[in-house]
């Protein structure tokens, strides 16, 4: 008996240090896409049905477009986005070496606007960004996840692991109570996913229009009645940073479609 | 604006064949109102028509309770090579024209 519980508590103690890496084993990780019913899925496997390549087409015509004092065009640095962009949002927040931290795609959208451009930054959410954003992340559609690899971010993927376990808001529930913990039952008739950021910006039902991985997050903030953290806060940019890292080897779905 | 549509390229005389267009639009319904209680204006896309070489081959009227990026499927007969020319036009003087051609064997 006595043994028996030992086994048990080793058998714990040697499962403990993935449970803590991920929450989730990483054959167990699964898409948004798998909760989906058939209709959606279908929307978003079209891509003449799915809206969210309405936004990647716009971004297209954005990328070769003049613009800012540099009267520069994102292609005329980045030429074929097709080869230079592909696999490029799979890494993405990145760590920018100027900053010290890891920036989102589109904050690295807005630097680059800045600083080769001379133009002024898109406002988060807008639709050109949203556009540029998803005609880049397209570009990586079925590559594998591997943001957060890089060794420089190590403490800002910490950082984002320890806001997603930590509890807040009048609900008092962390990300971790749902994503890692009750996936795969219902909250209020809707499924709860694993929280898989694989397709973003992408195109939700509820909203009618694309929208980033930072509007989810401020959304399920304002869901448990916490206050949101900003657009582009280094906990936003920290806790999309560590999703990444959890989803890594998933691939890229951009634009997805979601309900 | 983008449009995508989706017309078959090739088609033999007398199939039936599907349509499908996507175009952007926001389509808000002028029921909605802001924090400050303001009544956001009615902006939707009102009709849709398609031609077939220059004859109408499918109309629609679009109401203020049809989705953001309004999506439409329909289906016609091939009757020979040409062209299909899709209008949407909506409130504020909104208009948008797509093409698509057909070659039928």
């Amino acid at each position: 008996m006595r043994r028996a519980r030992a086994i048990a508590v080793v058998a714990l103690l040697a499962a403990a240090p993935t449970l803590l890496a991920g929450g989730i084993a990483p054959e167990a990780r699964r898409s948004g896409y798998a909760f989906m019913g058939p209709e959606t899925r279908a929307m978003q496997d079209d891509d003449s049905s799915n809206p969210g390549m309405l936004f990647v087409l716009d971004g297209e015509t954005l990328w070769t477009r003049k613009t800012g004092g540099a009267d520069k065009a994102c292609a005329d640095c980045h030429g074929d986005a097709r080869s230079s962009m592909k696999g490029v949002a799979a890494r993405y927040p990145a760590f920018d070496k100027a900053a010290g931290r890891p920036v989102t795609l589109g904050q690295r959208i807005n630097l680059c606007r800045g600083n080769h451009q001379q133009a002024a930054p898109l406002p988060y959410e807008s639709r050109d960004l949203l556009a540029l954003s998803a005609f880049v992340a397209h570009q990586s559609r079925s590559v594998a996840i591997t943001a957060g690899d890089d060794p420089q971010l190590k403490p800002f993927v910490e950082q984002g692991r320890a806001l997603f376990v930590q509890r807040e808001g009048q609900l008092n529930l962390a990300c971790t109570n749902c994503h890692d913990d009750n996936f795969d039952k219902r909250l209020a008739g809707a499924p709860i996913t694993q929280g898989q950021p694989t397709g973003y910006p992408l195109y939700r039902l509820e909203w009618q229009t694309l929208g980033s991985l930072e509007r989810r997050l401020r959304s399920c903030m304002t869901g448990v009645r916490a206050q949101a953290y900003d657009y582009g806060s280094p906990e936003l940019v920290a806790l999309e940073l560590y999703l990444m890292s959890r989803a890594r080897g998933l691939p890229m779905e951009t634009p997805a479609v979601r309900p | 604006m983008a449009a995508l549509i989706n017309v078959p390229a090739r088609a033999k005389r007398g199939d039936i064949i599907e349509i499908r267009t996507l175009t952007s639009h926001i389509m808000e319904t002028g029921f909605r109102h802001t924090v400050a209680g303001a009544l956001v204006p009615r902006d939707i896309i009102t009709s849709f028509t398609c031609r077939y070489n220059g004859a109408e081959v499918f109309r629609a009227d679009l109401f203020p309770a049809i989705a953001a990026n309004p999506y439409l499927s329909f289906f016609t007969v091939a009757k020979e090579s040409g062209k299909f020319e899709f209008e949407w036009i909506g409130d504020n003087g909104f208009s948008s024209t797509a093409s698509a051609s057909i070659t039928v064997e």
